[in-house]
């Protein structure tokens, strides 16, 4: 695929629809979303304000899709859109969006800022303006299966260390079971408690379910780059495999990227409706709880706090879900400041943790993360992300700062109670 | 050309002129951003979701917690600009006559008072904004020709209507004729520029509660 400028600006165009083009109307240049974002509030520097970061995809709009704009560019007016200019960019658009959505919930006029940078980057990765560290996630993604380079054989290996620890079958590629689970690399190569965890809680709720081998995969680097195509064929292989083995439901795991892609981008990307349903662990945790079949004893007394997962809870509505749950297990929780829709953001979603080049300025931004854990006085820092997880633990050890970071999949796994066991 | 001569040439063909263009331009610019439409949106959305794009259309209009705090200068000049701009155009009993000479519909007016002590006030909250404008570094950044043309054009109808009620500087016939000329051509940099805003952040508003309300998300 070589990428070439006129693909960049032709992509430019392409994206932009009714909502773009009013909200690049509507901006009246009041700079609040500045004030919203963490990579400005953490470092002050007016290039990271929020719309100021679409500004080449703004001049598009303008050139091609209003009359003055036209006329300009007609008569030689206006300033055209350079590789230079998006190579000064591409920072702005990959390093330092994480494509939380704050801004998205403060502009006064209401412009959905994060859905235009999302949009961008189609034009950007076109362009050949991605990151080269995500341009290699994404291309081990397709290749491979998984943008960390994992195998089925290294989840076939974590199977039989679960099986063994917990003496309950993993199932695989079981037709008809009732959901398909996913999993993102950063658990399979991370964080094995999610699957030893996750096999506890179905077997003691009796659910059906199963991997499947060809798309255990739930991450979708394409959406994080901004490549469609191959967002799409990422996305295709757990429909195929979902359709496959006739499941009523598709589980996304821990991770907050994986659930927008399947869950909102993913019926987009292939073009008509899923038959199955997809939903986010946390949704069919909260299932399970009401219907009584996720029973718990114990409570956790350690101070405890959660952090809210952009993607799944401002742009994924999934927020009352893990506070429920969290009222089962947790004698001492305490809410961060800002939680729920407006939380701060890890400082690495969005591709910014795959990028190696944004690492100094996303442990700069994790400064707010600080302060809002500071502020609670936990020791423990709940979570429902594979990748703000491991973010986060970096953030906490560059700052030296004693709290520990989990999964509440897996807590609520050591408080389960198991009848056979 | 007398003073009123010049006055009925406002009030007469260039009015005419400036409603035409403006109300030309709105639909223009209207067109531009419809017919580019939105493809449908084929994940399922959330039931009894919280918000709406409606919602989001009011509700937008406060600031999100925290905000007040950190940027008061905006919110509380952007307030009073734009409460002082609203009473004075719609409120004032001269203003009222002439929305009833061209749609014969009318309504009760606010004391010319309160509406002088509001255009004072929305036109220092407009100096307060220029200065910050060029104080904030966000701000001037973000800022082009554009936004100081469309300040000033917002400016001086304030300015002339006022200078005019209190017979300031010029003749009444004269500050008057200014006062028009200065709407007119508002009327005519409205559709294009930034001021559009007042009719396209209630799209924006729209768009952006309905996204967020088919993740079950009020925005």
């Amino acid at each position: 695929m070589s990428a070439t400028l006129a693909k960049g600006v032709n992509a430019f165009k392409e994206v932009i629809d009714a909502p773009i083009a009013s909200y690049f109307s509507s901006c009246v240049h009041c700079g609040l979303c500045a004030d919203a974002c963490l990579f400005y509030t953490e470092t002050g520097e007016a290039k990271y304000t929020p719309i100021h970061k679409l500004e080449p995809l703004r001049r598009v709009w303008k050139q091609e899709y209003t009359l003055l704009g036209k006329l300009g560019k007609m008569l030689g007016l206006s300033k055209l859109v350079t590789d230079a200019e998006l190579t000064e960019w591409e920072p702005l658009v990959y390093d330092s969006c994480t494509l939380c959505g704050r801004c998205s919930m403060v502009c006064p006029v209401g412009n959905d800022i994060t859905y235009m940078i999302r949009k961008m980057r189609e034009g950007m990765s076109a362009s050949g303006h991605a990151p080269e560290d995500m341009i290699a996630a994404t291309t081990r993604a397709v290749n491979i299966g998984s943008p960390m380079g994992v195998k089925w054989p290294a989840l076939q290996a974590q199977i039989k260390h679960v099986q063994a620890e917990t003496g309950i079958e993993v199932p695989v590629e079981k037709e008809g079971a009732d959901y398909l689970v996913l999993m993102s690399s950063m658990e399979i190569i991370n964080f094995p408690e999610y699957l030893s965890g996750l096999s506890r809680i179905f077997k003691q709720a009796g659910v059906s379910w199963t991997l499947a081998q060809d798309a255990f995969e739930a991450t979708n680097s394409g959406i994080q780059i901004g490549a469609s195509d191959l967002a799409r064929e990422i996305v295709s292989r757990i429909v195929v495999a979902a359709e496959r083995l006739k499941v009523k439901c598709v589980i996304s795991p821990e991770c907050g990227h994986a659930f927008t892609a399947l869950r909102w981008e993913g019926p987009n990307l292939m073009g008509k409706p899923y038959s199955f349903d997809v939903k986010h662990i946390l949704e069919v945790l909260d299932e399970l709880h009401a219907a009584g079949k996720l029973k718990t004893s114990g409570m956790d007394n350690r101070p405890l706090t959660y952090h809210d997962p952009c993607q799944i809870g401002r742009r994924g509505g999934v927020v009352e879900q893990p506070r429920r749950l969290l009222g089962e297990v947790a004698a001492d929780f305490r809410e961060m400041p800002d939680a729920g829709v407006m939380n701060w953001c890890c400082g690495g979603g969005g591709g910014v943790s795959a990028n190696t080049r944004a690492e100094s300025l996303r442990l700069q931004a994790f400064k707010v993360k600080k302060r809002q854990l500071e502020a609670t006085g936990a020791g423990t820092l709940v979570t429902a992300c594979a990748n703000c997880r491991i973010v986060m633990e970096e953030g906490l050890e560059h700052y030296h700062m004693n709290v520990a970071v989990i999964g509440l999949t897996e807590l609520l796994a050591e408080y389960l109670v198991e009848e056979d066991a | 050309m007398s003073h009123l001569d010049l006055l009925t040439f406002a009030r007469g063909s260039a009015l005419n002129w400036a409603l035409m263009l403006f109300v030309a331009g709105v639909i223009l610019r209207l067109f531009e951003i419809y017919s580019l439409g939105r493809k449908a949106d084929l994940a399922v959305s959330r039931t009894e979701p919280p918000g709406s794009g409606m919602r989001t259309v009011f509700t937008r209009t406060l600031p999100p917690r925290g905000m007040l705090k950190r940027e008061p200068v905006t919110y509380i000049s952007g307030y009073v600009f734009h409460t002082g701009l609203f009473l004075a155009i719609f409120f004032l009993a001269p203003h009222i006559e002439l929305f009833r000479g061209l749609t014969g519909l009318h309504w009760p007016a606010l004391p010319t008072a309160l509406i002088d002590a509001a255009v004072v006030a929305a036109m220092v909250a407009l100096l307060a904004q220029l200065a910050n404008r060029m104080a904030s570094p966000v701000k001037r950044m973000l800022s082009g020709v554009g936004d100081y043309v469309a300040w000033a054009a917002t400016l001086l109808p304030l300015l002339t209507g006022y200078m005019a009620y209190h017979h300031l500087f010029f003749e009444y016939t004269l500050m008057l004729t200014l006062h028009i000329f200065s709407v007119e051509l508002l009327l005519v940099l409205l559709p294009f520029t930034k001021l559009f805003h007042a009719f396209s952040l209630f799209i924006s508003r729209w768009y952006n509660g309905d996204w967020f309300r088919r993740k079950g998300v009020a925005s």
